[in-house]
Parts: C-alpha cells; sequence; structure tokens
C-alpha cells in the first residue's frame, strides 16, 4: 500500500534552526518529518508519512506574507502531497497567523485538505478558524504530546475522506460555521438528556452556543427636519404589484428598489406583500399599514418634513440570513448616501 | 439591517414590534408598532381613525430622529 | 388521567370497494370518501392517491399529515371540537392505526407549504417517507378567499382520517402502551425523590394560515394553560398553519409528540412528568409579555425543578421562546430549549432572531437554510405549480430536469422544532 503524502510546515524554533534572533530566516524545504513531524509520523502509523517539511522564519512570513505564501505555496505544489498540516502553534502569536494563513492558503490555491493547530486564544485562531479546522492544543511547546494524537486523528479522517465531526468530537476550535448532521438520538430525547444533566448538576453541552451582538454608536439627531430627506426601508416585502423581481417570500436572495415618486398612497391595486412569514391580508389590503408612504406624503406637502426620499428599499426579513441582511445593507446605505438623504425610517413586520 | 445602516452614517428609527428583538440586534431608535402583520395600521378602525394612529407613529418616529440619544432607546407613542 | 393506546400496524393501503383492515392492509373505497369531502361546496375537486415508502414519489404542496385514531373507550372522540364534539379527551382508550397518514395537498394557500419525497435524499429529512401515505389532493372552486379553503382543507383531512379510524373499532391492537399523568398531590406523594419536570409546548399563532387549533379554539384567543399529556394522544391540539414545511407541526407530530412520548419513556425512572403547559407565540408584544408571564407562572405554581420548551416556527417567536425561557429560568426552575436555525446557506450567519445568555442549553432541529437538491421523481402527486414560490424555495428552484434546488425549509418537518428527527447542527 502506497502511503498518504503530507507536507509539514513548522517555524524557526521547532525547525530547530534558533529561537528570536533567527525569525527572520526565509522559507526553506528539507525532506521528510523535522522536529514535531517526527511525532506526527510516528502517529500515522503505516498509513501515511510526511515527505517534507517547510521552515520559514515567523518574522519574515509575517512581514512579507504575500511573497512568503508564494514561495511556500510553490514548494508545497513540488511535492504533490494529499495534505498539509502547519503547526502546532500553541500560542505563539506570529506563528499561529503565519500558521491558519499558510494553512488557508494551501487549502484555498491546491484545493488539498489543510489544518493546523494553536491555543484557543491564539490571534491566529479566531483570523483562520472558518477557513481552515484548527484543532485546540495547550498554551505552550509543553502541551505537544498532548497536542499530536487529535492532530494525527484528523489527518487521516481528511485523507480517507471520511466525515468530520463536530467541534468537540474531533478537538477542532469551533468554527463558527454550523453544519447540519444526523445524531444517533433524536432531538426530544437529546433535549430530555441534556435536562437531566442540567437537574443534577453534570457538565453538559448545548447545541447552540447563545451568540453575543455587537452594537453600533447612535448616529446625531436630525437638526433641521423641515428640509431633511427622509428614506424609507422595509423588511417587511411590501413590493410593487405583481412582484416583478420575484423577492423569495423566505430566505431572501436580493432586495428591490423602487421609485414612489407617483405615489401619495399605496394601494391593493398598485402594492402588496412577498413577506412569507406572517398574514398577508392585512398589508396587501393596504400595504400602508407597513410602509406609511400616504402620512409622510401629507408631512412632505405640509413642510413637516423637508422630502419624502424618491426610492424605497425592500426585503423580506422571514428566515433571511443575518449575512444576507448585512450585504443588503451596505448596499442599501451606499444608494442612500448618493442619493443624499439624511435619516432612515425602517420598518419592520 | 438597522445596525448596518446607521453603520454606515445615518440615524435611523426602527418601526417594529417585537422591540427585544430590535434591542438584541441593536436598532439605537426604536418606536414600538401595532401588529406583526400591519405594523403601522389597524384594520379595526375606520379608515380616517386608522391614518391618525400611523401619522402618530410616524411622527413619533420623526420625533426620535430629531432627538439625541446615547444608548438604545424606545419612544412611547404617545 | 390514563390512557391507553392500541396500536394496529398498518403495511399496505389499497383501494376497494369494501373498506376494511386486514391483515395490516387498510382498504379503501376512494368513490365513498371523495364523495364525503366534496360534501363542501367550497371544494370544486378532489381526488386519493397512495403513495408507499422508497417509491419515485413527490408529494407537494402539502398542508397538514394526520394520523388516524378511534378512540373506543372511555370520553369524547378524537379532534374533540374539530371532528368530535367538545369533551375532554385523554383518558379510556384510542386505537392508532401506526405505519400510514392521511396527507392533504393540492392547490396552494399560502406561501407555507412542503415537499415529502417517498426516496432519494429528500425522503432522509421527513419522516413521512417511511408511512403509506394516502393522498387528498384537493381542488378549491374559483375565487374561494385564503382562509375560507384553508379551513376547508384542514376539516377535510381531519373528517377523512377520523372516518379511516372507524374501520379499526373493532379490531384487536398489534401493541397497547399505557400512559398516566397523576394529579399534583399523587405525583409528589409517589415520586417524592425524583425531579418535578414539565413540558412547555408553545403553538404557532401568527395568525391566518399561521395557526393552532386546542379543543377547536384558534391558540392566539386563548392563555397559556394546563393541559393533560395524554390530551394530545387524542388529537386536542391540531394543526391550522397549512404545514409550513420545515419547522411547522403537522398533526401527525401533534398526536405523536416526541417531547411526551421521551418525558414519559422517564416518567417514574429519572423524572417525574408533571404535565404539560400550552402557549401561543402571537403577532402583538402585549400577548408575548402576557403568555410568557403566565406560563413562567404556571410553571412555578407546578413547583418544578426543570422544563422541555419546545418552539414552532422561526423569526419573531425565537423572542417567544427566549422570553419563556428566561422568565422560567429567573424562577430558578431549570430548562432546556428545542428550536431550529436560520443561519444562511454558508452556515456563517446568526442562527435565531432573539438570544439570552440564560438559554444556555439548546437542542436544535438544524440549519434549515442548508440547501439541498432533490432529484426529478417519477410521479407527481399534487402539482409543482407552486415550487418557486413556497418558503425556502427561489424563482428556478425547479430546474429544467425536473429537479429541485432548494433550502431544507421546503421540506415538510424536516427542521421540526419538537424535536421529531434526529437532524442537528453544530
Amino acid at each position: 500500500m502506497t502511503k498518504f503524502r503530507v507536507v509539514h510546515y513548522i517555524n524557526q524554533f521547532f525547525g530547530q534552526i534558533g529561537g528570536e534572533e533567527k525569525a527572520d530566516v526565509p522559507p526553506e524545504k528539507r525532506q521528510g518529518p523535522v522536529g514535531p513531524g517526527l511525532a506526527l509520523s510516528a502517529a500515522f502509523k503505516d498509513e501515511a508519512e510526511i515527505v517534507a517539511t517547510i521552515i520559514c522564519g515567523d518574522s519574515y512570513f509575517n512581514e512579507n506574507m504575500d511573497s512568503a505564501t508564494e514561495t511556500i505555496i510553490k514548494m508545497v505544489k513540488e511535492e504533490k502531497p494529499d495534505l498539509f498540516i502547519a503547526g502546532p502553534a500553541f500560542n505563539a502569536g506570529r506563528y499561529g497567523v503565519a500558521a491558519g494563513a499558510i494553512a488557508s492558503a494551501v487549502k484555498e490555491q491546491l484545493n488539498i485538505p489543510s489544518f493546523t493547530g494553536m491555543y484557543e486564544e491564539n490571534p491566529g485562531a479566531d483570523m483562520y478558524k472558518q477557513n481552515v479546522y484548527i484543532i485546540q492544543t495547550g498554551n505552550s511547546a509543553a502541551k505537544m504530546r498532548k497536542a499530536i494524537p487529535p492532530m494525527a486523528a484528523l489527518a487521516l479522517k481528511l485523507l480517507k475522506g471520511e466525515p468530520i465531526g463536530s467541534a468537540a468530537q474531533e478537538g477542532y476550535i469551533p468554527t463558527g460555521v454550523r453544519k447540519n448532521l444526523f445524531e444517533e438520538k433524536r432531538g426530544s430525547a437529546r433535549a430530555v438528556d441534556m435536562l437531566l444533566k442540567k437537574l443534577a448538576g453534570e457538565p453538559f453541552e448545548t447545541e447552540y452556543p447563545m451568540p453575543t451582538f455587537d452594537r453600533v454608536a447612535p448616529q446625531p439627531a436630525v437638526k433641521d427636519l423641515a428640509h431633511a430627506n427622509i428614506a424609507l426601508v422595509t423588511s417587511g416585502g411590501i413590493v410593487p404589484k405583481g412582484n416583478p423581481d420575484h423577492i423569495e417570500s423566505s430566505s431572501a436572495s436580493h432586495y428591490g428598489e423602487y421609485s414612489i415618486a407617483e405615489f401619495d398612497d399605496l394601494t391593493a391595486a398598485d402594492h402588496e406583500t412577498a413577506h412569507g412569514g406572517y398574514d398577508p391580508v392585512y398589508a396587501n389590503e393596504d400595504p400602508d399599514r407597513v410602509l406609511p408612504v400616504d402620512v409622510l406624503r401629507d408631512m412632505e406637502k405640509e413642510g413637516i418634513i423637508g422630502k419624502l426620499n424618491e426610492f424605497f428599499y425592500t426585503t423580506v426579513g422571514n428566515g433571511t440570513a443575518v449575512a444576507n441582511a448585512k450585504k443588503f445593507a451596505e448596499e442599501i446605505a451606499q444608494k442612500l448616501k448618493m442619493q443624499n438623504v439624511d435619516a432612515v425610517i425602517l420598518t419592520s413586520t | 439591517m438597522v445596525k448596518e445602516i446607521e453603520r454606515a452614517g445615518f440615524p435611523v428609527v426602527h418601526i417594529c414590534t417585537v422591540t427585544p428583538i430590535s434591542m438584541t440586534v441593536g436598532a439605537n431608535r426604536i418606536v414600538p408598532a401595532i401588529a406583526i402583520p400591519h405594523p403601522l395600521g389597524n384594520p379595526g378602525l375606520e379608515k380616517a381613525d386608522e391614518k391618525k394612529l400611523r401619522r402618530k407613529l410616524v411622527e413619533t418616529a420623526l420625533h426620535a430622529l430629531t432627538t439625541e440619544v446615547e444608548d438604545q432607546t424606545i419612544f412611547e407613542v404617545k | 388521567m390514563k390512557l391507553q393506546l392500541g396500536y394496529i400496524d398498518i403495511r399496505d393501503i389499497k383501494f376497494d370497494k369494501n373498506p376494511r383492515i386486514e391483515n395490516g392492509v387498510l382498504y379503501v373505497d376512494p368513490d365513498a370518501l371523495i364523495a364525503s369531502v366534496l360534501q363542501d361546496e367550497l371544494i370544486k375537486n378532489a381526488h386519493l392517491e397512495i403513495a408507499k415508502p422508497g417509491e419515485s414519489v413527490r408529494i407537494t404542496p402539502v398542508k397538514d399529515v394526520i394520523e388516524p385514531r378511534v378512540k373506543v373507550e372511555g370520553r369524547g372522540g378524537v379532534f374533540p371540537g374539530m371532528v368530535a364534539k367538545v369533551d375532554t379527551v385523554g383518558s379510556g382508550k384510542t386505537y392508532v392505526l401506526r405505519g400510514m397518514a392521511v396527507v392533504t395537498c393540492g392547490k396552494i394557500c399560502g406561501f407555507q407549504e412542503g415537499i415529502i419525497d417517498m426516496s432519494g435524499p429528500g425522503a432522509d429529512y421527513t419522516p413521512f417517507s417511511k408511512l403509506n401515505n394516502l393522498c387528498l389532493v384537493i381542488e378549491p372552486q374559483e375565487g374561494v378567499k385564503q382562509h375560507e379553503y384553508e379551513h376547508a382543507c384542514r376539516m377535510a383531512g381531519l373528517n377523512m382520517a377520523a372516518a379511516i379510524a372507524e374501520l379499526a373499532r373493532e379490531l384487536t391492537p398489534d401493541e397497547t402502551k399505557d400512559f398516566e399523568t397523576l394529579t399534583v398531590k399523587e405525583g409528589m406523594e409517589k415520586y417524592p425523590d425524583l425531579p418535578r419536570v414539565a413540558y412547555v409546548q408553545m403553538l404557532q399563532s401568527q395568525g391566518l394560515l399561521h395557526d393552532t387549533y386546542v379543543y377547536g379554539v384558534d391558540a392566539k384567543r386563548t392563555l397559556p394553560t394546563l393541559i393533560s399529556p395524554t390530551e394530545t394522544m387524542d388529537g386536542a391540539i391540531v394543526s391550522g398553519n397549512c404545514v409550513s414545511a420545515c419547522d411547522k407541526n403537522t398533526t401527525y407530530h401533534h398526536e405523536n409528540n416526541p417531547v411526551v412520548a421521551d418525558l414519559f419513556e422517564q416518567h417514574g425512572k429519572t423524572l417525574n412528568f408533571v404535565g404539560m403547559i400550552i402557549t401561543n407565540e402571537n403577532v402583538y408584544l402585549a400577548d408575548k409579555q402576557r403568555s410568557s408571564d403566565h406560563t413562567a407562572e404556571l410553571a412555578e405554581y407546578l413547583s418544578l425543578d426543570g422544563a422541555v420548551i419546545s418552539q414552532e416556527g422561526f423569526g419573531n417567536p425565537d423572542t417567544d421562546l427566549i422570553m419563556n425561557c428566561v422568565k422560567i429560568e429567573d424562577k430558578g426552575i431549570k430548562t432546556v430549549i428545542i428550536t431550529d436555525e436560520y443561519a444562511g446557506q454558508d452556515g456563517k450567519s446568526q442562527s435565531l432572531a432573539d438570544a439570552d445568555p440564560k438559554a444556555n442549553a439548546c437542542v436544535t432541529g438544524g440549519n434549515a437554510n442548508m440547501v439541498i437538491r432533490l432529484p426529478k421523481m417519477d410521479k407527481v402527486i399534487g402539482t409543482l405549480d407552486y415550487v418557486n414560490v413556497i418558503a425556502g424555495a427561489h424563482e428556478g428552484s425547479l430546474q429544467p430536469d425536473g429537479s429541485i434546488e432548494a433550502e431544507l425549509q421546503v421540506i415538510t418537518g424536516a427542521t421540526n422544532e419538537l424535536g421529531f428527527n434526529k437532524l442537528s447542527a453544530r
């Protein structure tokens, strides 16, 4: 049986070139395993071998990221490996960043499986955990012995194309990417098990850790309302009758931009909702109930506001991924800027 | 959405029924609406009264936009 | 309250002029069943089709899935307030036609209707691919209002299931199981050392086409209340939400509530299953406040140690879920919540619309945004006309070769939040 071919990346310290004083050495390639690669090789038994080791100084990599990446990618490619491993970098910051960056680059550019390992507080972990698996290790090289088995196990799974389990099962840092999987037990039984553990004061693992939300500082208030251009934005899915751009009833993939210059009042004859998450009857009867064009038009005529912006923006909040909503909002904000909008009324259902 | 538009430099007022979600996602100026299927209306009212109600909500929203806030603030409709 | 369920296994369904159940085969007379469906003047046309596990069959747009059951002993009848008269159910003896369901489908009512594939990758995600399905395909009269049509479909399905179940009345079940809920005092005396656990079920009540009925009452017009878990086994709770595909509960789910089953499984061993609180998910904030306050109050009143809380749907009901969880935790009662996720097709977005650190024990039914490709099936029961507009699909979901590319959302029951399935996410 031929063994799988693995290329390993380590820094100058683990490459036994030297410490901080040698951190500026450029990438070099040696045949076979070096340093921690020996332990990895041993853990692969007869199934895989480290055919080459690339060693690079941490400072050199971080100061010359583009050229160093290019050089290393070329070195990796020459070996035609089945897998690339970087580190483990433990809590060494520059090494962690280098390991994460090069592992990600190899995965993307050479399209071969690639991963690394480091301590969870290493800055490289946050930067690259969505790109490649990062096996969670201790915070110093003293924990090498414990880092090797999960790295070797993940390597063999990736090499054989076996399914990769959850972060807890495989020992990698949670990627923040949600992945569906089938469990042994149905959800209700898992809930009862979890409750029994929680009641007994035993440790239990939630399947979805609650997120923390970031905040944006409030913008200053509008000073001169009588001259302000006010724009309407809605996640309630109000669209011209017939939904000309086919905005989806749920999980919207795009948003709509429509002129209301011609309208003093929205009615069932000209507008409707595309939203699939709530009872559409009321919004269809009178779309002003979601997008208050009638009232704002009156206030514009009365001089209370300067102007109701010519265009409104609309999408469907229902089941729409936060990342999509964020992208829509960024694009909408660009357009609002070009139209000299001063403030926004956003309505949600 | 609210947060990203605000981040881009616009004061935003969020008119929504489920204000706890609005608080959680980080809107800064919030006006509670009537109900999810008709945030700015009430089908139980006469047309003219319904429009008055909507006007009140919009006036509250404009009041929110012209009020300086330091933290997340809910502007109740009076 | 004590109920015995007698299971009669149905291994096949056949059309026959002489309706009966014989050796595990259900024989139904389509002409007679359809004649009674057509008595509703809102229904223009209807017909029956049979779908079996493993067949190359796609059923869509699915509205409800119903398991036929008949009450053979004790008070009331199955689907009280809908089919049977209002009377408290949940005691005595009920027969269940296990391994089959009545599936209502046909022209769309709202956006929220799903797909059941009987084979292929889609079949792995829906529990209904494993059943022998008697599909009632309904076509409404021209110009019928959405909510009238929804009501007509709902009643046609429930009535047909009840009529079929009558065939089992005189049979001997293949298996029986007993379920008993004790009074508060009896439970305290019998299991003084076991933790007191209840089930809090949140019912979808967002309005027309997203409703649930309890003893015939629209759940959005109710306050949270206590109900014996055995009542759900007699069809006290039925779906009125046209089955939003992935995470709305069909009537079948309510009849076979897995949280109820798994809590009964542990009852008297590791915990004392005290009972069940049902609450709603309304569209007014005041209702959300009132219902979650009241739910927490009932939980405290039952002297609970723990509670399992299940959600139905997503979006603003995430707030009801978090409110229920936090308010119950604040009473010193430990909770586990069951939900599902909308983390984006790439899985990188936030899964829920609301969150709180107190919700530290969460079971998930999976990410409903995951994209799945469903190959063409040889036969379609219902119509593919609406595939591009159901929730989770997009313009172009239906490919020229007859396959479908859409989010898991489109599959009936795929990310069920009662924990009916093994699907999860990390």
